[in-house]
C-alpha cells in the first residue's frame, strides 16, 4: 500500500515538472506573438489593445524589407546549391568503401560541432583576402558550407533504409548508372532529400554569427539587422518580424514531420 | 585473392586485374560525386580555421613565438574569460540535465501518441531562430517585464529583480536554447529502453525507486552522456545569447574572440583563444564519438 502511494506521489511530481519544463520551452513563442499584435506605443504584455501597427512598421520599412529580401534570396540560393551537392555527396559516400565513408562522414559532420564563432572569424578573414565580405556570393557560399552537413546526414540516413539492390537490378536490366540513380533511387529517398532541403533553408535563414561578420551594407541579412537592433533597445517591430520567422519555422517543421511520416509509410 | 590461387591461368589473372581496375575506378567516381560538397566544407570551414590557428604562433613582429599563448595564461582578463565560460557552461549543462531528464522520463511513460504531440513543445523552440527566443526572453525578463510583475503581484518580491542584462539572464536564455540538444538524444535513448525490464525488477522484489536507479538509469546513460557533451561543447563556444543577454557584463570566450578581432584587431591573440576553444571542443567530440557515435545526434 505504502509503495502504491509513493508511486502516485512520484508520478504527480513528474507530471508537474514535465509540464513546467514544457511551459518554459514554449513560453517565449507564446509571448512574442501577442506582443506583435499590440496597439500601444511601447512594448507591452499583455497588450491593452490590438493592432497591426508593428507589422505595418515592418512591411513599410525599406531597411527591414531589403534585409528580408536578402535573407530570403540567400536562403533560397543556399538550399538550391546545398541540396543537390549534399545529396550527391551522400550517395557517393554511401556507395564507397566503409573506410572512405567513415572518414569522410566524420569530416563532413565536423562543421556542426566546430564553434560557429571560429567558422565565422575564419570565413571573415578568408573573404577579406578575396574581397567577398558584404557580398551576396560570399554569404551564399558560407551558408552553403554550413548547410551541407545537414543535407548529407539526412540523405545518408535515408539511403541506409533504401534497398540498394533495386538500383543494381535496374542496371543489370540495362539502365545506365545515372539513369538508374535518377529514376529508381532518387524517387525513393525523395523525402530525406526534401527534409535536407528544409533544414538547409532554415539553417541559412536563422544563421546569425557568420551573417553578422560577413554580411553588411546593402547586403545585410535580417538576422544581422535584428541582432544590432536588439543590442540597442526592444523594438516591438522585432516581435512582428519574429512572428513571421516563427511561422516559417513551424511551416518547415510541419513539412518535415509530414514528409517523415509519409516516408515511413512508403518503407 | 582466392581466384589467383585456385586458377592461375593468364586469362583469369587479366580478368582479376581488370575487375580490380574497374573497382578502383568506380570508387573514385563515387568519391568524385562527393567531392564538390567536401571541397566546399574544406575551403570555407577548415582551411580558414587552420590558417587562423597558424596565426596564433606568430607575435606582433611576425616572428614565431608562443607569446599569444603565454599571454592567455598570464593575463587576468583572459583567465577570467575562461573561468566564466566554464562556470556558465557547467551551470547551463547541469540545469539542462535537471530539467531535461525528468521531462524525458515523463514523456517515455506517456502513451506514444500523447508523447509525440508533447514533443512539439520541444521541437517548435528548437526550430525557432535563436534571435527570436532571445528577444522573447529579454522582453520577459526586463525590469517591468511579465516575470517581475507577476512575482510582485504574488507578493513574492517587493522590488523588481535584475534578471536581464546580467549572468542570470544569460543562463536562462542559454538553458532555453540548449535544452532541446539534451532532450532529443536522451529521449531517443529512453524510448528504446525495454520498460519490461523495469517491471521485471519490481516483480522480483525491487522497490520502484531502486528499479529506476539500478535498471532504467544505467540504460539511459549513453543518451544522457551524449546530450551533456553536446550541450557543454555548444555552450563553450556560444555567442548570440550571452552577447545580447549579458548586457556587457558577461564575457564568454566567443565574445572575447569576436571583440579581440573587431575592436582590437589583434588576430594573434584571438586565434590563440580560438585554438584553445577548438581543442576543448575536439576533445569533447572525441569523447562523445567514442561513447555514442556522432552521426546519430544531428537529426533535428
Amino acid at each position: 500500500m505504502e509503495q502504491v502511494g509513493q508511486r502516485k506521489i512520484d508520478g504527480m511530481w513528474l507530471t508537474v515538472v514535465g509540464f513546467a519544463v514544457l511551459f518554459f520551452l514554449i513560453l517565449p513563442t507564446l509571448i512574442v506573438i501577442p506582443i506583435s499584435f499590440g496597439g500601444g506605443d511601447f512594448l507591452e504584455f499583455p497588450p491593452n489593445s490590438f493592432s497591426l501597427r508593428w507589422y505595418e512598421s515592418y512591411f513599410s520599412s525599406i531597411e527591414w524589407m531589403s534585409a528580408t529580401k536578402i535573407s530570403l534570396i540567400v536562403a533560397v540560393m543556399t538550399t538550391a546549391i546545398a541540396t543537390p551537392l549534399g545529396a550527391l555527396c551522400a550517395y557517393g559516400l554511401h556507395c564507397s568503401t566503409p573506410r572512405i565513408r567513415n572518414t569522410a562522414q566524420a569530416f563532413v559532420i565536423m562543421p556542426l560541432v566546430v564553434p560557429v564563432i571560429l567558422t565565422a572569424v575564419g570565413v571573415f578573414s578568408l573573404y577579406a583576402k578575396l574581397g567577398l565580405n558584404y557580398t551576396l556570393t560570399g554569404i551564399v557560399i558560407a551558408h552553403t558550407a554550413i548547410a551541407l552537413p545537414f543535407v548529407i546526414v539526412t540523405v545518408m540516413s535515408g539511403l541506409q533504409n533504401y534497398d540498394f539492390d533495386q538500383e543494381l537490378a535496374a542496371r543489370s536490366l540495362g539502365a545506365s548508372r545515372a539513369f538508374a540513380l535518377w529514376t529508381i533511387t532518387v524517387p525513393q529517398v525523395k523525402f530525406s532529400i526534401q527534409t535536407g532541403a528544409f533544414l538547409a533553408f532554415v539553417t541559412s535563414l536563422d544563421e546569425v554569427v557568420i551573417s553578422m561578420l560577413v554580411s553588411g551594407g546593402e547586403n545585410a541579412t535580417i538576422t544581422r539587422r535584428m541582432f544590432n537592433s536588439m543590442r540597442d533597445h526592444l523594438d516591438p517591430t522585432i516581435a512582428a518580424i519574429s512572428t513571421c520567422l516563427i511561422a516559417v519555422s513551424i511551416g518547415a517543421l510541419i513539412c518535415v514531420r509530414f514528409l517523415g511520416s509519409r516516408g515511413e509509410v512508403n518503407e | 585473392m582466392s581466384i589467383h590461387e585456385s586458377n592461375g591461368s593468364p586469362q583469369s589473372l587479366k580478368n582479376a586485374s581488370k575487375i580490380k581496375f574497374e573497382e578502383r575506378r568506380e570508387s573514385l567516381t563515387f568519391l568524385g560525386l562527393s567531392l564538390p560538397a567536401i571541397l566546399a566544407i574544406l575551403i570555407v570551414v577548415f582551411l580558414p580555421i587552420i590558417w587562423l590557428s597558424s596565426l596564433s604562433f606568430y607575435n606582433a613582429a611576425g616572428e614565431l613565438s608562443m607569446e599569444n599563448y603565454a599571454r592567455i595564461y598570464e593575463s587576468a582578463l583572459y583567465r577570467r574569460t575562461f573561468v566564466v565560460t566554464f562556470q556558465i557552461s557547467i551551470a547551463v549543462t547541469l540545469i539542462c540535465v535537471l530539467l531535461g531528464y525528468p521531462l524525458c522520463y515523463w514523456l517515455t511513460k506517456l502513451p506514444d501518441r500523447t508523447a509525440s504531440i508533447l514533443m512539439i513543445f520541444v521541437l517548435v523552440p528548437f526550430w525557432t531562430s535563436i534571435l527570436v527566443r532571445t528577444y522573447a526572453w529579454l522582453v520577459l525578463l526586463q525590469r517591468n517585464g511579465i516575470i517581475n510583475s507577476s512575482l510582485m503581484s504574488l507578493g513574492i518580491i517587493d522590488e523588481p529583480l535584475q534578471l536581464a542584462h546580467n549572468l542570470t539572464g544569460s543562463i536562462i536564455g542559454m538553458v532555453h536554447v540548449m535544452l532541446p540538444f539534451l532532450v532529443l538524444p536522451l529521449y531517443a535513448t529512453m524510448r528504446s529502453i525495454d520498460t519490461d525490464l523495469v517491471r521485471a525488477a519490481v516483480g522480483l522484489g525491487s522497490s520502484p525507486r531502486e528499479a529506476f536507479w539500478r535498471v532504467f538509469f544505467p540504460m539511459s546513460r549513453p543518451g544522457l552522456f551524449a546530450g551533456i557533451v553536446l550541450v557543454f561543447i555548444l555552450s563553450l563556444g556560444f555567442y548570440v545569447t550571452p552577447a545580447l543577454m549579458g548586457g556587457g557584463r558577461v564575457q564568454m570566450l566567443a565574445q572575447r574572440i569576436e571583440s579581440t578581432i573587431t575592436i582590437y584587431s589583434n588576430w594573434g591573440a584571438a586565434s590563440a583563444l580560438g585554438v584553445v576553444l577548438l581543442l576543448l571542443a575536439l576533445v569533447m567530440i572525441w569523447l562523445m564519438h567514442r561513447v555514442f557515435g556522432l552521426d546519430k545526434l544531428f537529426m533535428r
